[in-house]
């Protein structure tokens, strides 16, 4: 549909800044990270929040690395609310002290989602790479939950951590929350580094599947949501729904972006919203435009029955596996690459060490 | 599986209706995404503020829609209740 306007979008991913207490070897952030100099500040992001209400955005997602860097945050949510956004925070927890969280609370945050790295609390802070970690995020979970804002608890799934979900549905019911996210790892950033050790078998998939639907009957009060391996599908994820069709991220450093992952194409146009206004940057940005609908596609997509269920599916990921973003996502078992996938998973069945490299900034010395 | 006609239904923590008014429309948001509701499930969840029970939501909107019907809008309640927006328990 070349030249079909788009709709408005309906969310905003604001990445307030990549610094983070955290090391989680599958975090999705890229490897490139960008610095505490190079963040928007809090006027050129109140700005950026209300450019995006204008234009249609009614959910904000405050995410990062870890929001609860940035001192000024309370001051985004409250702006956020002013511009009447619902203000979902995305955080790992780490420095929701009672004080930030009251007031963050006062802000107007309305959701928060705390992230977990496992039930079992010396394996979290490994993956963490942070003693204490579990334990901080425990009482943080305390902090939401006795200020009455509703808490979703996000996990995301490996190989390390895919045994334990009847511990983790556990722990999030203990914990107090309305709902636990269980989403296996997506590739991208230090989660595709870390690959080989993340990936689960097979075995490991149908044993969490069958954990989930046991939760399921059992848990009333909680709700579960899943979402399962990518690479172990057999047609891929509509990834964002298409590209550039609801949503939108912003980089710590203004650059704004189809989806958070969109970077690693580099052959993308770079694009900021210190010079270009984000109306501009949705209807027009070459970016933007570039896989938008169909028009872009090849075979074995342009002709499928199924591109308007998913899209093609992942154009980072088709990119980032085949050179190219115009291929179907090689998770597509009627793509050409599947058995770049299919040698993965056969690979995920033999034993690997559990070594994660942690995700770190650059050191500041480097040269960018 | 419908609520009983003296539950009292409300919505859910973290959910709320509010008007957008870039595209001048009605929108229930919740922590997961957006719905646009028609204009039936407005007038319902307008009145899910926990003290209207179903059947007093029923007869409310019989003024208004003279074709609906207890059942429809319990099936309302039930769909979005399925969907974590609202709590029906009566308590
Ligand atoms: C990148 S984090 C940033 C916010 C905060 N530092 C946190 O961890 O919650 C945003 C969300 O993505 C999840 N996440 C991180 N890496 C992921 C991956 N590779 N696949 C899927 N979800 C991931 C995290 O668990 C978290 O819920
Ligand atoms: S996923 Fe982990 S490392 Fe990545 S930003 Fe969140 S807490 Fe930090
Ligand atoms: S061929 Fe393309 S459109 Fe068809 S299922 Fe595979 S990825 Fe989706």
């Amino acid at each position: 549909m070349p030249g079909a306007t788009p709709e408005p979008p309906l969310g905003m991913l604001a990445e307030l800044t990549h610094r983070c207490p955290l090391q989680c070897g599958y975090c999705s952030n890229p490897l490139e990270l960008v610095g505490r100099a190079e963040e928007l500040n809090t006027a050129q992001w109140c700005d950026v929040i209300s450019q995006a209400r204008e234009l249609g955005v009614l959910q904000l997602h405050l995410s990062g690395g870890e929001p609860l860097q940035r001192p000024d945050l309370a001051e985004i949510v409250r702006h956020a609310r002013r511009e009447d956004c619902y203000v979902n925070l995305v955080t790992s927890g780490f420095g929701l002290t009672p004080e930030r969280g009251g007031q963050l609370a006062d802000a107007g945050v309305e959701h928060v989602q705390l992230s977990l790295q496992d039930a079992d609390e010396l394996a979290a802070d490994a993956v963490a790479g942070a003693t204490g970690a579990h334990r901080r995020k425990r009482a943080a979970a305390d902090v939401i939950t006795a200020l009455g804002l509703p808490l979703t608890i996000n996990v995301v799934l490996h190989r390390g951590n895919v045994d334990r979900i009847p511990d983790i549905v556990e722990l999030a019911e203990a914990m107090g929350a309305d709902r636990l996210e269980l989403a296996h790892t997506q590739y991208y950033g230090w989660a595709l580094r870390n690959r080989v050790r993340l990936m689960p078998t097979a075995a490991q998939l149908s044993a969490a599947e069958a954990a989930v639907a046991e939760a399921r009957a059992r848990s009333s009060n909680l709700r579960i949501g899943y979402v399962p391996a990518d690479y172990h599908e057999t047609y891929p994820k509509p990834c964002m729904h298409g590209w550039a069709a609801r949503q939108l991220t912003v980089a710590p450093n203004g650059v704004a972006l189809p989806c958070p992952a969109a970077s690693v194409i580099d052959s993308l146009p770079v694009v900021n919203v210190r010079d270009t206004s984000l109306r501009s940057i949705w209807y027009e940005a070459e970016s933007f435009q570039a896989f938008r609908g169909t028009s872009w596609m090849r075979e074995p997509c342009v002709s499928c029955a199924r591109r308007q269920l998913d899209f093609g599916g992942c154009r980072c990921q088709a990119f980032q596996l085949t050179g190219d973003p115009t291929h179907a996502d090689p998770v597509c078992s009627l793509s050409p690459h599947r058995h770049l996938i299919d040698e993965l998973v056969a690979n995920a069945e033999l034993g690997q060490a559990l070594y994660l490299e942690p995700r770190r900034m650059r050191s500041a010395a480097a040269p960018r | 599986m419908n609520p009983p006609a003296d539950a009292r239904p409300r919505l859910s923590r973290g959910t709320r209706l509010s008007f957008d008014r870039v595209r001048h429309a009605h929108v229930l948001l919740y922590p997961e995404g957006v719905l646009f509701p028609n204009q039936t499930a407005i007038d319902v969840l307008r009145r899910c503020d926990g003290s209207n029970t179903v059947a007093a939501i029923a007869d409310d909107l019989r003024h208004d829609y003279r074709a609906v019907e207890l059942t429809d809008i319990a099936e309302l309640l039930t769909q979005l209740s399925a969907r974590g927006l609202l709590e029906l328990d009566s308590n």
